[in-house]
């Protein structure tokens, strides 16, 4: 796709099944994508669609039924941990261990990977880490409980950052927090994006949190990836009949302009077989790419 | 249009605190609002703002460690009826009459407001004869009739189902029949999509519209999601720390929004136009243990004036509609322009706007 910029992640035919033998259920189905170095890839699509099962694929936190997921070129072998992919949590209330000071909390990784040489370039990096992240050096010796919502995912920023991540999944990193708080968040991961480079795989159902912050989109539904593009050539011109309902049903903030979907997308009598379909690319760009058949390609006008 | 309707429902001068841990913590502080019969009215704010509470207090479902200070809850079951006072009103009349029958509720989480041990059958029958002296099978009948209402195909075979069988949407259907069991005239609908997709919103919030146009029900929404509000209601209360801060007409809220917490709310959604950084209010909500010198807003809002940390501002009136609790209202205060990113996107939303109504 991009290949102007090295590819950091590349993600092939990513399948994943739960469930016991004989009775097992595909979540994933041949998901393929990749994330250039210092781009950010927003995975959109509904509860159960399967986003969190794929960031957690990445993570190494479950083996992957089939496909390769390729880091700086290595393939990870399943369920393989690196230090360079750290995770941002959605409920920044339930990931922080609350008898643990949040110093300690932030430095774990440091401990771990044994990333200092005294005690005192510990702290040291710690403290730095948290006044990155727009907290202050003294409330390393606090306990989470005495941090509000927002605060708590900046600690639950520092503990990923203070790895020096080359990608960052962040799994619906905003979604607990208020309208107010949101916005604080999406800005520092802006700046740690500027900053430092940083690539992010960015998980989240607010399509327009999304749209704002990712460079590409990736559309998401019962386990399939359906549509990927640019955010402006998905918002502009979505062409999968899902990615038009799902972008219809955004309730928009202007009072009187409210577009409804024009019929309800119901994948069972769409009469679309999502394994029957190929990536076409659309008529204009080479980034913006969707799944389906030839005959669904016409039908769809895509080429026009 | 609005003149006409009689007033339904009238909140003057609530004031509720909460005992935890110790510590009083001053939640609500001297909230007023009014509904008219058939309207819809929505109260948006964020987390501890009290949203949610000031509506508890009306249905009488206030958790034992609150107390309230002051006000009153003018409410009139029927048209042309005498107002009742709902704070003043025994718990079991509250239980008899109101609760239930004639508002009822709608919750966030259609999974925690479902009985997961029973169908859902049986559910809607306990609530429709909870109120009614009816027998089990007209009840039965009843319920049937209720879910298709709600949109469940097949209503028969569902009514033996439990919750766990359903979707999200389809159970949030159910708690709405439910809601719907006693004919209420009034809908409370806390958070109703906030838990459930966009396609599923969409169709559950022209469930609840339709429904309300075919029952001529009054419906207040509480919500955090400007874009609901924006889609459903036709009147809009801003609230902060405790109070509503601005009110008004969807339009007068959405196009001509005076208070810089209602601007903050409104930049912070990003739009195809946001630039490098998205607006942002500094700061935190203040924590309602100590009771805040001045306007509550004051630390977070950039546009303070010097008497915004001495003196709470009143209600400014702008228009007929349209109020807002800012010194920048008052006739001394310099004048503050909105932020040019905000002016910009309701300029462009007003352009918008017009090309889309020809």
């Amino acid at each position: 796709m991009s290949d102007k910029k090295e590819k950091l992640l590349q993600v092939e035919n990513l399948t994943m099944r739960f469930g016991a033998k004989g009775r097992q259920n595909t979540v994933i189905h041949n998901v393929s994508f990749d994330i250039a170095e210092g781009e950010t890839f927003g995975l959109v699509g509904e509860s159960g669609s399967g986003k969190s099962t794929i960031g957690r694929c990445i993570l190494g936190l479950y083996e992957p039924c089939g496909g390769t997921i390729r880091f700086r070129g290595d393939t990870l072998k399943p369920g393989e941990m690196r230090r360079e992919i750290q995770m941002i949590f959605q409920d920044p209330m339930a990931s922080l261990n609350p008898r643990k000071k949040v110093g300690d909390i932030v430095g774990a990784g440091l401990d771990i990977h044994k990333m200092y040489k005294s005690r005192e370039e510990r702290s040291e990096r710690i403290g730095a880490m948290l006044e990155r992240v727009g907290l202050s050096r003294v409330q390393a010796d606090r306990y989470p409980a005495q941090f509000s919502g927002g605060q708590r995912q900046r600690v639950g920023i520092a503990r990923a950052l203070i790895m020096e991540p080359q990608l960052i999944v962040a799994d619906e990193c905003i979604a607990a927090l208020d309208a107010s708080i949101q916005a604080q968040i999406v800005n520092l991961i802006r700046q740690i994006q500027r900053e430092t480079g940083t690539s992010f795989l960015f998980i989240s159902h607010d399509l327009s949190m999304v749209r704002y912050l990712s460079d590409r989109i990736g559309v998401l539904h019962r386990g399939f990836l359906l549509e990927q593009g640019e955010p402006g050539e998905i918002f502009a011109n979505p062409v999968h009949p899902y990615t038009r309902n799902l972008l219809a049903s955004i309730p928009s903030p202007n009072p009187i302009i409210q577009f409804h979907p024009e019929t309800h997308y119901d994948y069972e009598t769409s009469g679309i077989v999502y394994e029957n379909g190929t990536w076409h690319k659309t008529g204009d760009s080479d980034t913006h790419q969707v799944l389906c058949t030839n005959e669904e390609y016409e039908k769809w006008g895509i080429g026009k | 249009m609005a003149d006409k309707a009689e007033i339904m429902l009238e909140i003057k001068g609530l004031d509720i605190s909460f005992r935890s841990a110790g510590e009083m913590f001053h939640s609500i502080r001297g909230v007023n609002l009014v509904l008219r019969r058939g309207e819809t009215l929505a109260i948006v704010g964020e987390s501890g703002s009290g949203k949610s509470v000031t509506m508890k207090a009306a249905m009488g479902i206030l958790p034992d460690n609150a107390r309230i200070n002051a006000g009153s809850i003018l409410y009139r079951p029927e048209p042309g009826s005498e107002p009742v006072d709902l704070l003043k009103a025994s718990p079991k009349w509250l239980r008899d009459n109101i609760r239930g029958k004639s508002i009822a509720m709608v919750f966030q989480d259609p999974m925690t407001s479902l009985n997961p041990t029973m169908t859902i059958g049986n559910q809607l029958i306990a609530a429709i004869r909870a109120h009614e002296k009816v027998s089990r099978k007209e009840a039965a009948d009843r319920a049937v009739t209720l879910l298709e209402e709600v949109g469940i195909t097949e209503p028969e075979r569902r009514m033996r189902q439990y919750p766990h069988e359903f979707s999200g949407g389809m159970r949030q259907r159910i708690v709405i029949a439910i809601a719907l069991s006693c004919n209420p005239s009034l809908l409370i609908c806390d958070e109703p999509t906030t838990a459930l997709d966009v396609t599923i919103q969409d169709r559950i919030l022209e469930l609840i519209v339709s429904l309300q146009q075919k029952r001529s029900l009054s419906v207040i929404y509480i919500t955090h999601n400007l874009g609901v509000v924006a889609r459903v209601a036709d009147y809009v209360n801003v609230m902060y720390a405790g109070k509503i801060i601005e009110t008004g007409t969807i339009f007068d809220v959405f196009y001509d929004p005076r208070h810089p917490y209602t601007w903050g709310l409104l930049s912070a959604i990003p739009d195809d136009a946001s630039g490098e950084e998205l607006y942002s209010i500094p700061g935190t909500p203040p924590v309602l243990s100590k009771e805040p010198a001045g306007d509550a807003f004051a630390p977070r809002n950039p546009y303070a004036l010097e008497i915004d940390f001495k003196e709470e501002p009143p209600m400014f009136r702008v228009s007929e509609t349209h109020y807002a609790a800012t010194w920048l209202l008052d006739e001394r205060a310099p004048k503050v322009e909105r932020p040019k990113a905000l002016n910009d996107r309701i300029e462009k939303m007003k352009k918008e706007a017009a090309e889309y109504v020809r």
